[in-house]
């Protein structure tokens, strides 16, 4: 069994468990064991690099420290958030050298900061896909809108994802698990990311256009690799109705959520129960 | 401010030359009271009314930090960076424009929870939010359904090395990068 380090964050443990769920069940079925880093901590997510430069560097380097101290190698970040916030401290760090005394001393730790940080997508493609045709039973058959947002692509100087203003790894995916991915033209929009509490309606209006655009296109589902992304379409989609002054039913899912289901586990392992908009696609009937 | 901008940011904002693509791809930019290649000018200028200005603005908070920008920018210029330059001075003068205060008392709310427990709770969170915002009854319709779906914790999960973790939110020398 491939064991691999394992970064949650706080988003997994409460209000995207399914989302937990769902890498985890797909990770066992895959042969892989994903090992939480002891004691992790949260990264500090908008907050703290809005607020507070040196927290929103010391918070997720305490993390990277601990995954060093465990001899993790590689580390899965499933939240786009939190990934994002842990490759842009490793990088910061490493442009940076007094900021790296000030938070070794902080941590009274020396990093060695070389610990190689996979996404969902990057952790998907190396060792999910490899399998996939094995572990594929029941395709999917639905057109989806793959929508990546902000953070797996950006900033593209240090994500190097050649295709930031239209990436294709999650289309690839779906595509794969049976699904025609549909071209759109909101891949990479904001959703409103950290406004869900405090400008809620700004995040009615971003999202209620991503939301727009995938229906109108034809896209039976929305495939998400981002917690904040899914609550803001999923749970705030009151808000979107109110801005878009309709009724829109398209569901969203995660991707693992998706290989789940083409995997043949039912809509319970795969977490949809959790979900505010109920999910029926061809794989959720019997 | 355009000197300590580059101290903090790396941006040498004089580097603009103001083609306005940071604005055209903004998600924000119609609700922005001063929109990103505005206030790439306006720190260009250099003058002590313009820093004002900004620091008091509604625009530096809507930043959503997706990112957009930097990664259009001709000349690579890391314009959210400049931002979370500009909320830091903003919060620490106490020019927080009066729009925003929700904004702020959120990510405080954010921060407070991290540092009594290490890792977010969100119910703790939320509270703590309202507390702080006034905005007692937001939400109250979310909530019950978040519990159902079973992604609301009552109790707040906590790390064991809280020494650690404290020595990270202590003596913070907060001037040093500004």
């Amino acid at each position: 069994m491939t064991k691999l380090g394992f970064y949650p964050g706080c988003s997994l443990t409460g209000s995207s468990r399914e989302y937990n769920e769902s890498i985890l069940v797909i990770s066992k079925a895959a042969g892989i064991e994903l090992v939480e880093i002891p004691d992790w901590n949260c990264c500090g997510a908008t907050a703290a690099h809005n607020l507070n430069h040196e927290l929103s560097v010391s918070l997720p380097a305490r993390n990277l420290a601990l995954a060093e101290l465990a001899e993790m190698e590689e580390l899965v970040v499933p939240c786009a958030a939190c990934y994002n916030r842990l490759v842009m401290t490793q990088h910061e760090l490493n442009e940076n050298e007094s900021l790296l005394a000030t938070v070794s001393e902080k941590l009274q730790y020396k990093l060695k900061n070389d610990i190689k940080i996979l996404n969902v997508v990057q952790f998907l493609e190396k060792y999910i896909l490899p399998q996939l045709d094995e572990l594929v039973k029941k395709p999917l058959s639905e057109d989806v809108a793959c929508y990546y947002g902000c953070l797996l692509v950006r900033p593209n100087k240090v994500m190097k994802d050649a295709r930031f203003e239209d990436p294709m790894s999650m289309d690839l995916i779906m595509q794969k698990l049976g699904a025609k991915a549909i071209d759109w033209p909101f891949k990479t929009e904001c959703c409103g990311a950290g406004f869900s509490v405090s400008k809620t309606e700004i995040v009615g209006e971003l999202s209620g256009r991503i939301v727009r655009s995938a229906v109108d296109r034809g896209a039976k589902a929305i495939v998400v690799a981002c917690p904040m992304c899914h609550s803001n379409l999923d749970m705030r989609r009151p808000a979107i109705e109110s801005y878009l002054k309709r009724k829109v039913d398209i569901p969203v899912i995660y991707i693992t959520q998706a290989i789940a289901l083409a995997m043949g586990l039912t809509p319970k392992q795969a977490g949809l129960q959790r979900h505010f908009v109920p999910v029926n696609l061809s794989v959720t009937q019997n | 401010m355009s000197k300590s901008v580059g101290q903090f940011t790396g941006v040498d904002v004089v580097e603009c030359y103001q083609c306005g693509k940071c604005t055209a791809g903004c998600p924000v930019a119609d609700k922005m009271d001063i929109r990103p290649s505005v206030v790439m000018r306006m720190l260009q200028s250099g003058d002590a009314a313009s820093e004002d200005e900004l620091l008091r603005s509604l625009s530096i908070w809507l930043c959503l930090t997706c990112e957009t920008c930097y990664s259009r920018c001709p000349m690579e210029l890391d314009i959210p960076k400049v931002m979370d330059y500009l909320r830091q001075r903003s919060l620490a003068e106490g020019k927080v424009h009066k729009d925003a205060r929700d904004i702020v008392a959120f990510h405080k709310s954010f921060l407070n929870s991290i540092e009594s427990n290490g890792r977010l709770h969100e119910v703790g969170l939320v509270i703590d939010y309202k507390l702080h915002s006034g905005n007692l009854l937001q939400d109250v319709t979310t909530a019950p359904g978040m519990f159902s779906r079973g992604k609301l914790h009552i109790l707040p999960e906590q790390i064991k090395d809280k020494k650690g973790l404290k020595r990270l939110f202590k003596n913070q020398d907060k001037n040093k990068k500004s």
